[in-house]
């Protein structure tokens, strides 16, 4: 068995000293800066670049991937307790996860997220042993058009994301497109609503966005009312999962972790998406899909096993194809081709200890984080008994240095205020930021991939639906549209939410 | 543990130097005295930064001071540009630019700062050669082919590229201005997802940076035509350059550049131009270059005079190649 040697040879390579070592400090630093709102995987990678200079490459990428699913297992965290979602993929975590916090289920949810996101890991980094080539190939056979369907299909689960009023939602997301167009246009080089400034001129940067609406936002309205807060942290419980809460979340994380896998090697789009699929899908077949919205298990535990599977993935197209499939696939990249080894499909053949040691590193880096995260679930859990006059004013400094950090742009803190002010109008008018914030992802890749996939079928429509994994996920996207707009579906669905 | 130990000193420098900044008014003999900060007006990860990143270790040794790569992306490369432009002359920040500079003075028709007149320049770094590769099953066979069928079927070629101003747009403006032939272009965000398109045979052409293409073209997972500089790229030496094949004076390759504000002192430029040139001759960085299909660029062409003369004349170049093309970026 071939597979058995190579995972000797990888194990062999990731189970010295030095290797362990490197990779607990890059989950170390992971899982700290994803815990810090804000502060993401790219800066930190960026600076620590040239500490890598001098290391053996293989410690090098152990060390720079530990820190990029580290973020993935901490950026849970601040979503849960402070409905902080530092990065696109917890932003569907602090929907439910924080309504759980209220209710006094911090612990559980944390923990939920740890585990999820271990067992996600772990059969993550099994397929991309097993299967990474072919995984590779069928990532190259999604074109433009199967992207945008598969927008399409996203855009049309994003409405389930809401648990409130669905023309509410609608209206959300149609913002979130509208905010999501502005920066220069990809193909003509216009630039939309930049106001001549440059710093506009890629669009507004979602780590502002979010980090305004959700975070911010929520601040703002806390401060109204001083005794939210103390409700709350009486009311914390059990620190760890009940029998009731494992059968719960056992189906839903393997579900999470199959999508998030999947949809992880996609270039581009697909790691986000992944997470808001799997909580559309969980809210569709559940039994009790009331509670969605309002702190339910699932919906904690099904979008952090996808996205922690996605982030796993996602260095299928980077270690088999050379391809990055996103901006910390890229700076990968760059810290190969620093270290001397040029990037592309032969990596795996001629560097099989680097390939193997990885994968290898991240079993091991996935059992480290879960020692890790388990144990300091109390801890975090105390954090929400600091006083107000404390911690508010440090995350609202912490924001500011992490938004600032993703571009060095002043703009992108200033953005982040108003975004504040804006989601606190949006709480007070009953509309959920969750959708807005779909839309803000998902509008200009639709776009784009739309326009791309005219231009090489030179304007022939046809092209969506003779091309068959296209054609089939824009069937699946009819019939979703078509079961949520049912008008007895529809009356089902708003009994469902006046209970 | 070397490494964590610089990575500390490092920082506890910077601290020092922060702390201390309002005082030390900047002589130009103790040039420099605190850190330097090398702004690349990309993200982190891509070729820019990493000509950057081997040039500022390398530099770091002979200043005797950290060479810090901060990276300012956005607006294909010019709010980088515009912030190095604004600040204070006095050599402690400077920018790490690529045939961008040239090209954005066409491209941006509302340039809040000016490509010749606000920066010294300190001198060039490398030119990176770019290659001309399509998918694995287009017909042609060789580069001469390749260019009759363009010729022939005009805009039934699909050229992608990495997005307006990008070294891959700027090739096959070139190429198709060359050719006297409009291919269908499609812009994408960078150039990963369009290589990923390339690969798959969604696109049939692209030209980019060997930094990008070696890998694949290696691998045979592309097919290469021609290299678009003067010389063979001796990390490929089969492929032939548009030159020999019949396209007389078609050159582009992705030089890079370093920069500091207008005013900064003639004595700091040099200090700063020495130690780029003592990088251009470290076997590490000529090393790691050759691994990007690149060396660094001969000793008399790094020096500012030579680096002012020849960025004039890129501006020029490609002035009438934008405008005919009417694509901008603004």
């Amino acid at each position: 068995m071939e597979i058995f040697d190579n995972l000797a040879l990888g194990f062999s390579v990731a189970v010295t000293f030095q290797n362990i070592f490197y990779c607990f400090i890059g989950v170390l630093l992971g899982t700290l800066i994803g815990v810090l709102p804000g502060l993401g995987p790219v800066p930190t990678i960026a600076m620590l670049l040239p500490i890598t200079f001098g290391l053996p490459p293989v410690s090098a990428l152990i060390m720079l991937s530990g820190i990029y699913y580290g973020a993935q297992y901490g950026g849970s965290t601040t979503a849960i307790l402070i409905n902080l979602p530092g990065e696109s993929s917890s932003v569907v975590t602090a929907i439910d996860g924080y309504q759980m916090a209220r209710r006094g289920r911090a612990g559980a949810a944390l923990a939920t997220a740890a585990l999820g996101s271990f067992f996600a890991g772990s059969v993550a980094t099994f397929l991309l042993a097993v299967f990474a080539p072919p995984l590779a190939d069928l990532a190259l056979k999604f074109g433009p058009p199967e992207y945008f369907a598969l927008m399409v299909l996203g855009l049309v689960a994003s409405v389930a994301l809401a648990s409130g009023s669905v023309i509410k939602a609608l209206a959300m997301v149609v913002l979130g497109i509208l905010l999501g167009l502005s920066g220069q246009d990809v193909y003509t080089g216009t630039p939309r609503f930049t106001f001549d400034m440059l710093e506009l001129a890629d669009g507004i940067e979602f780590v502002a966005l979010a980090m305004g609406v959700f975070g911010i936002g929520e601040i703002v309205r806390n401060l109204e009312d001083e005794h939210t807060r103390t409700v709350m942290v009486q009311k914390v419980k059990g620190l760890l999962l009940s029998r009731e809460d494992i059968k719960r979340i056992t189906g839903p994380i393997l579900r999470g972790t199959f999508l998030g896998s999947f949809l992880g090697i996609l270039p581009g789009g697909g790691a986000i998406l992944s997470s808001f699929a799997a909580y559309s899908i969980e809210k569709k077949i559940s039994r009790h899909p009331e509670e969605f919205g309002k702190g339910a298990i699932e919906a904690v535990a099904a979008p952090e096993s996808a996205n922690n599977a996605g982030a796993q993935t996602s260095f299928i197209p980077m270690l088999t194809l050379g391809i990055p499939s996103n901006p910390v696939m890229a700076l990968m990249i760059g810290a190969l081709i620093i270290q001397g080894i040029v990037p592309g499909p032969n990596v795996v053949n001629e560097q099989p200890n680097l390939f193997w040691g990885i994968i290898a590193s991240m079993w091991i880096g996935n059992l480290m984080l879960v020692v890790l995260n388990l144990p300091l679930i109390g801890m975090w859990v105390r954090l929400l008994t600091v006083p107000y006059h404390i911690l508010f004013p440090l995350i609202v400094g912490f924001c500011c240095i992490g938004v600032y950090s993703v571009n060095n742009n002043a703009i992108d803190v200033f953005a982040m205020a108003l975004f504040g002010v804006v989601g606190y109008v949006l709480v007070k008018l009953d509309c959920e930021p969750a959708p807005l914030l779909l839309g803000f992802i998902i509008g200009p890749m639709l776009e784009e991939y739309l326009r791309r996939a005219m231009l090489i079928s030179r304007g022939d429509p046809l092209v969506f639906v003779t091309r068959p994994i296209s054609a089939t996920m824009l069937a699946l996207a009819a019939i979703a549209l078509i079961v949520v707009l049912l008008p007895s579906v529809r009356r089902k669905r708003e009994e469902a939410f006046k209970e | 543990m070397k490494n964590f130990k610089g990575a500390a000193a490092a920082v506890a420098a910077l601290a020092l130097a922060l702390a201390v900044l309002p005082f030390s008014a900047a002589k130009a003999q103790d040039f420099p005295n605190r850190p330097v900060t090398m702004v690349v007006p990309f993200s982190a990860g891509g070729p820019t930064d990493t000509v950057a990143r081997l040039v500022a270790e390398s530099m770091s040794r002979t200043l005797g001071q950290q060479v810090v790569v901060e990276n300012v992306g956005g607006a294909g490369g010019t709010r980088g540009a515009g912030q190095v432009a604004k600040a204070a002359p006095d050599g402690y920040t400077v920018l790490l630019h690529h045939i961008g500079q040239a090209t954005a003075a066409t491209l941006y028709r509302k340039l809040p700062y000016n490509v010749l007149t606000d920066f010294e320049e300190v001198g060039l770094v490398t030119d990176v050669p770019m290659t001309m590769i399509a998918k694995p099953d287009l017909a042609p066979k060789d580069a001469a082919e390749l260019i009759a069928f363009v010729k022939q079927n005009r805009d039934g070629v699909i050229y992608g590229n990495a997005g307006v101003g990008s070294a891959s747009h700027l090739c096959g403006m070139l190429f198709m201005s060359a050719l006297g032939a409009q291919m269908t272009t499609v812009p994408y965000q960078g150039t990963g997802p369009a290589m990923n398109d390339l690969v798959g045979g969604q696109i049939d052409l692209m030209c980019d940076q060997t930094t990008n293409t070696t890998g694949q073209i290696k691998a045979g997972k592309v097919k290469a035509y021609a290299v678009t500089t003067k010389q063979r790229v001796k990390s490929l030496p089969d492929l032939p350059t548009f030159q020999e094949v019949g396209l007389p004076g078609f050159e582009v390759a992705v030089w890079h550049g370093m920069y500091a504000p207008k005013g900064t002192p003639p004595e700091v430029v040099t200090k700063l131009n020495d130690a780029l040139k003592t990088a251009l001759q470290d076997p590490k960085v000529i090393a790691r270059f050759a691994d990007l299909g690149t060396e660094p660029v001969a000793l008399d062409r790094a020096t500012p005079e030579v680096h002012k003369q020849f960025l004039q004349a890129e501006v020029a170049k490609w002035k009438p190649v934008i405008e005919q093309a009417g694509v901008f970026a603004d």
